[in-house]
């Protein structure tokens, strides 16, 4: 009903492999990518409810946007590869102190000011060197041990931008504030720019991890997470394996710790990406579904939007209940959330869209 | 395949902004954020319950302010810097005419709010805490850290210490450790004391504790191998208590510790027990008691059982809250003066923040007599005073043990400059003439 495929045949290796197969799902990801860049703008211009308000755009759909793509890059080195990591706040945080660094310029390296688009990617690209060294251990050590090994990353990269004030550019209170966002001379300000702007980044970011989990590289990550020694035996090496997976996995987050910092915050301290954001990362994935780019939006969907939208709803349903009841309130009812899906579902929400979309292509006729 | 489950979500959350209960059109309204949770809870309910209340009184007393009803929102934030920018988005449109203006209570949700609010046009009043450069209105034209600053506070702290020495010709060769909260709360002091230990010639150490201060053991350690002169606390919430059972620990003398007015209200105290007596705090202006304000309050809030403090009420923390709600409301009064008896936009009531003046007489018609000095505020001055005084615990109560202490400006005043020029130049703006403002 819902997928009509009679007629859909595939004739060449190219559609087989493509990302979405199925002809519906190309046209459905078609216009929701259309809605995104084309259609939410437009509605934001012309003030059609609910997009008029930049309460959705700046304090929901953004920080959405921001750590969905870093939910991605968690899964890249968690998901994909099964380095289990709890360090990504830190890469994250490197992510956002190199971008800010370059941005506002290194004198002591006869580094003028960079221009924010080459910031950003080089705060990537410090993150990612980062991830490589704190990936050493993987090759020794695995599951909880290595995890231990990223945890001193956290604390150490923690450790680092609050003490060192070379890279707060000697701030007196350490707290740092990004400088105008300019990419090619357009300066990015109202909510519907950054918006944009993030929404470009995740789609690149999105579309590049996809392709990478499905090619050569992604085979060896999977083949290293499912069996690293059958995978050792097949000839896959895994020095680059696994170091190949930290450092694409640490160039996502540090990129989308740079945009957490420029364009959501926009004046941050190391607070904003300490343990509890690592935490924050490796369930969404979890929850989301490991190894799946779909479970990262979803994962950050659910553990992002339902606290802001269960705090919000006594208020909606127009019961007066004190702040402190309704966070009460919000933690137990997410708390149990998870614990019921996690037991329902354990390979997450990504898990849960693929059984719906299987029965609804056999609907109605189940057999 | 996102579409469906993300867009019924939005959808769902937009109807949930959309369906907020529509308000009157005669209201003016002012955003609370506050927290009620967390490792800061103690010190943030008195602070949030006297904000409601005083809001209540207002309008039960005397039908809002010059007939315009307040209408007022709680957002908890934790003491989250991400919460409160969300609390901050969520609320800065509601009302008539907007947000009025937002006291977070965090200095670091202030740094976040601080380039959010220059582009939203709405005041930050930041009565006690906040960025210390950010007195400076010239550049700062939507922050009022009114009634003193952190480098206020550094001054006078060490001022006090010095008077107990016997003078600052005494302080030479001494030392001073700082205990700081580790975030931009606790640093803020830093500078300040830094300049003052060169000057006079004692020693600063920088003892950071990670939030949330639960775990110094390490630190005290350090301070008895050390053996400081003095301890200046520079901590929030749970953070204080502890240091002082760990100073207890380590046999630090407690009235050798001095805590800044964030550090000397009774959640700080009570937990430590009799560990506790010795200790010392500044106060920002008001210590805790009943005044005339707490009477209005008792007749018109509490007798219809529409206050929200317990056993907080007329504490320290409650009183500041009073005093800060009360700033901001004559800001708005103030506002009203120049704009007309309306529901004032965040633009409008920032030039009423700015042109703020309390006299000792009007004061006490407001019924805060004792708890206030008179207060004038200008474009060039946005904390409009820097007096503080030294309070100690005595077991039961906060005894005021010393007298009024004034910032000395040519400590502070060249840092002032230099940080707020630094801000205007990396941020592009433009400071304003003070000279041509009315």
């Amino acid at each position: 009903m819902f997928y009509r495929e009679a007629g859909q045949f595939k004739t060449s290796y190219a559609a087989d492999m493509a990302i979405f197969p199925i002809r519906q799902d190309r046209i459905a990801m078609l216009l929701l990518l259309a809605f995104a860049f084309a259609g939410v703008p437009l509605l934001a211009a012309f003030h059609v409810p609910p997009f008029n308000s930049e309460y959705l755009l700046r304090a929901i759909i953004l920080p959405f946007l921001i750590l969905s793509l870093a939910a991605i890059g968690v899964n890249v080195l968690i998901g994909y590869c099964g380095q289990v990591s709890l360090g990504s706040g830190a890469f994250m945080a490197i992510g956002a102190y190199s971008a800010y660094k370059f941005n506002t310029g290194i004198p002591g390296l006869w580094l003028p000011p960079l221009p924010t688009l080459a910031s950003i990617l080089l705060g990537g690209l410090m993150a990612s060197i980062a991830g490589i060294v704190f990936g050493i251990p993987s090759l020794r050590i695995k599951g909880l041990y290595l995890s231990v090994a990223t945890l001193a990353a956290q604390f150490f990269f923690d450790w680092l931008f609050l003490r060192v004030k070379w890279f707060t550019n000697y701030a007196p209170s350490g707290s740092v504030s990004a400088p105008e966002l300019s990419f090619f001379g357009l300066t990015v300000a109202s909510p519907v720019e950054k918006y944009l702007l993030a929404l470009t980044f995740v789609c690149v970011f999105a579309l590049g991890a996809k392709n990478l989990a499905r090619g050569n590289l992604g085979r060896q990550w999977m083949a290293i997470r499912d069996m690293d020694i059958a995978a050792e035996l097949i000839g896959i090496r895994p020095l680059a394996a696994k170091l190949s997976a930290f450092a694409v996995s640490s160039f996502i987050i540090g990129v989308a710790g740079a945009l957490w910092a420029f364009v959501y915050l926009g004046s941050w301290e190391p607070l904003a990406f300490n343990i509890d954001r690592s935490l924050q990362l490796l369930f969404m994935v979890i929850i989301g579904g490991l190894g799946t780019i779909l479970g990262s939006f979803l994962g950050a969907a659910f553990i992002l939007l339902l606290p802001i939208a269960l705090s919000q709803l006594p208020a909606a349903v127009g019961l007066k209940i004190s702040t402190a009841t309704i966070t009460h309130l919000e933690f137990i009812i997410f708390g149990s959330l998870i614990c019921f899906l996690l037991i329902k579902e354990p390979l997450g929400f990504a898990r849960l869209w693929q059984i719906g979309k299987e029965k609804l292509r056999l609907w109605p006729f189940p057999y | 395949m996102i579409s469906k489950a993300m867009g019924l979500a939005l959808a769902a959350l937009g109807g949930l902004a959309a369906a907020a209960p529509a308000m009157a059109q005669n209201e003016q309204f002012i955003p609370i954020l506050s927290y009620r949770t967390g490792a800061y809870a103690v010190n943030g309910i008195p602070w949030a319950n006297a904000s409601a209340d005083y809001y209540n009184l207002l309008n039960e007393r005397d039908g809002g302010i010059n007939g315009v009803k307040i209408a007022f929102e709680e957002c908890e934030t934790g003491y989250a810097t991400d919460k409160g920018v969300e609390c901050y988005e969520r609320l800065k449109g509601k009302g008539p005419t907007g947000a009025a203006f937002f006291s977070p209570l965090s200095t670091g949700i202030t740094f976040a709010l601080t380039d959010k609010t220059l582009a939203d046009k709405i005041p930050i009043i930041t009565m006690g805490y906040g960025r210390a450069d950010s007195k400076n209105g010239a550049v700062f034209a939507w922050n009022f850290p009114y009634l003193g600053t952190y480098w206020t506070a550094a001054d006078i702290a060490v001022q006090h210490v010095a008077k107990e020495m016997g003078g600052e010709a005494n302080l030479k060769g001494k030392k001073i450790a700082l205990v700081y909260h580790d975030s931009p709360y606790g640093k803020e002091p830093i500078p300040t004391l830094e300049i003052l230990s060169k000057k006079l010639g004692f020693e600063l150490m920088q003892v950071p504790v990670t939030h949330p201060g639960v775990e110094q053991k390490s630190q005290w350690l350090l301070i008895r191998q050390s053996k400081p002169d003095y301890v200046l606390l520079w901590g929030w919430g749970v953070m204080n208590s502890t240091a002082i059972q760990e100073a207890a620990a380590v046999a630090f003398p407690r009235d050798k510790i001095i805590g800044v007015w964030w550090s000397g209200a009774e959640p700080d105290v009570v937990p430590a027990g009799a560990q506790a007596i010795g200790y010392k705090s500044l106060m920002l202006q008001h210590g805790a008691g009943e005044y005339a304000v707490h009477a209005d309050l008792k007749k018109f809030v509490y007798a219809k059982g529409k206050g929200l403090a317990k056993e907080d009420f007329s504490q320290v923390l409650y009183n500041r809250g009073l005093v800060n709600a009360m700033l901001g409301a004559e800001g708005i009064r103030a506002a009203q003066k120049k704009y007309g008896n309306k529901p004032l936009t965040g633009e409008q009531i920032r030039w009423g923040l700015e042109n703020l003046e309390l006299s000792e007489a009007r004061i006490k018609e407001l019924g805060f007599e004792g708890m206030l000095k008179p207060v004038k505020i200008t474009c060039a001055d946005h904390e409009g005073a820097r007096t503080g005084r030294v309070q100690q615990w005595d077991g039961k109560a906060w005894k005021e043990i010393s007298d009024w202490y004034t910032a000395r400006q040519e400590i502070t005043e060249p840092l002032v400059a230099d940080i707020s020029a630094k801000y205007a130049a990396e941020k592009k703006i433009t400071p304003r003439d003070c000279s041509k403002e009315s």
